[in-house]
């Protein structure tokens, strides 16, 4: 059902975890519907220099969260804001279609945590 | 990791080496069509006939009163549409419950498209119904009660012989899926006031596409499949000689060993509660505590997700199953677990372990050593647990 890549990212997920005081963090999804992802952005410069997730849901809501903090780290915010949820899929080596959301959540949890960067940097 | 322990008997069983034993001859030696008049037909009608007083007598029944189907789901679809289209002059109402297998509930919703009226009767927080909701929705209109032995999801065992008794004296036909009852609970449909069971080989170490379903002699019940007129006339198509002899033979089996197997899983069945209960904080036992299936445990993880669980125990080798949407394929979570009252999250996080005859209280002592360690991990990943963490 699932890549190895989503495999992979399932059994050793990257960045798992919080960052106290963060610069940005956003939170998507909801516990009804059985996904919510939530992440911690350090900014510095405008540059991401750390992130953590934490993820309640599927398989593949835990490694699409995982692959895309990867993805963003070391990138600037403009940067990071341009990642699309087709991307998380290409790079997972794709998705089952009735999890293809998840890609999405991925996309929206990292524009939510930049938005809140923004906001409470005046930005 | 070469451990491979499974835990999903209620999905399907093995078959015995028993009953493919007696199979096997079928398909290359025995292979005669029963309605043929030559050795080869009479032979193989011998074999069904056998078959067909196995399973009478595993539920109390008559051989006259069993006829074989493609599983359980076929059985579900006759009883509800052949009742209801043979009976239209009595009445229109059927009365079921929320948490019947998808064979009963989605025939259920065709049958109101074509404008019968359905109760589902609710249940409380066990998945038990009540006896008072059931005598409240009879009407005048009710010509049918269906209403499953057992639970598939959760185990909970509801109350057959109350029901039966009601149902005899409003004279309104009883039909109960008993898929996942056969096998696992002592039948006597008579006893019982059981006009109609449905039952599926698969569930009790039987082969797989084969069933029946028993119907008391004299009840007026139209065919679901037209053609030839193997079984009486009743269930056209050449008769699945394999299977019905492969169903024959395991329903024997079970019946001769019911004690025996009960008493086996039953102990498994609490090591297995007791431990996880008092190993995993934030868990609810779903269904009730006793009248419930030998075999089946079902749980609910708070804060996490049944899948990401179901594949972590994939991966330690352990097979179960899950209740939450991304294993039922839809967008909410088991019907059964939202039926007993609980919230979609909690839902989301169920496991379902059911056992079998080849597990042993290794397996168990294998699971309580796995599964916290399992649950602990997605925890700490999970958002929602955190907030718990956080606010202690």
């Amino acid at each position: 059902m699932y890549s190895d890549k989503v495999m992979d990212h399932f059994t050793s997920p990257r960045n798992v975890g919080q960052i106290d005081n963060a610069d940005g963090v956003g939170e998507v999804g909801n516990a009804k519907c059985g996904d919510i992802m939530k992440i911690y952005l350090k900014i510095e410069n405008d540059v991401i220099e750390d992130v953590k997730f934490k993820t309640f849901g599927c398989g593949a809501a835990i490694a699409t969260s995982s692959i895309a903090t990867e993805m963003i780290k070391g990138k600037t915010v403009d940067e990071a804001l341009e990642l699309t949820n087709k991307a998380v899929v290409d790079a997972l080596d794709g998705l089952p279609p009735q999890k293809i959301h998840c890609s999405v959540l991925a996309e929206e949890a990292v524009k939510a945590a930049i938005e809140d960067y923004k906001n409470k940097h005046n930005k | 990791m070469n451990k491979k322990i499974y835990l999903d008997h209620s999905a399907t069983t093995g078959t015995r080496p028993e009953v493919l034993e007696e199979m096997l001859p079928i398909f290359t030696t025995n292979y005669g069509n029963p309605s043929s008049v030559h050795s080869f037909g009479r032979d193989a009608k011998k074999l069904v006939d056998q078959a067909r007083i196995k399973v009478a007598k595993a539920l109390g029944a008559l051989p006259e009163e069993i006829y074989f189907t493609a599983g359980g789901s076929e059985a579900d679809n006759w009883v509800l549409k052949g009742i209801t289209y043979a009976n239209k002059n009595k009445g229109n109402h059927i009365i079921t419950t929320v948490i019947e297998h998808h064979a009963i509930l989605h025939t259920c919703e065709q049958l109101e498209k074509e404008g019968y009226k359905v109760t589902y009767l609710p249940v409380d927080n066990y998945g038990m119904i009540s006896i008072e909701d059931l005598k409240a929705a009879i009407t005048d209109e009710t010509i049918l009660i269906s209403i499953m032995y057992a639970n598939n999801e959760i185990g909970t065992i509801q109350p057959i012989d109350e029901i039966g008794k009601i149902a005899k004296e409003r004279k309104i036909y009883f039909h109960t899926d008993a898929v996942q009852a056969v096998g696992n609970i002592k039948i006597d449909v008579k006893a019982q006031n059981i006009d109609m069971l449905s039952l599926s080989a698969h569930k009790f170490y039987g082969p797989k596409g084969i069933g029946a379903l028993y119907v008391k002699k004299g009840t007026k019940i139209f065919n679901l499949i037209s053609g030839g007129g193997q079984e009486r006339g009743k269930r056209a198509g050449t008769e699945n000689v394999p299977g019905i002899v492969g169903l024959g033979k395991a329903i024997e089996l079970a019946a001769d060993n019911i004690d025996e197997y009960n008493a086996k899983l039953l102990t498994m069945r609490k090591k297995l509660i007791d431990g996880v209960m008092e190993r995993i904080p934030y868990t609810r036992l779903n269904g009730h505590p006793e009248k419930r299936l030998s075999n089946n445990a079902n749980f609910c993880f708070q804060y996490i997700e049944g899948e990401s669980l179901l594949l972590n125990l994939d991966m330690k080798g352990i097979a179960g199953s899950s209740g939450s949407a991304c294993t039922s394929g839809s967008l909410d979570p088991s019907h059964v677990l939202l039926s007993i009252g609980l919230p979609h999250e909690i839902a989301h996080g169920s496991l379902r372990l059911t056992l079998g005859q080849d597990n042993t209280e290794e397996d168990i002592d294998y699971v309580l050593e796995v599964l916290p360690e399992i649950v602990e991990r997605l925890r700490n990943m999970s958002p929602l647990y955190e907030k718990v963490k956080g606010g202690k």
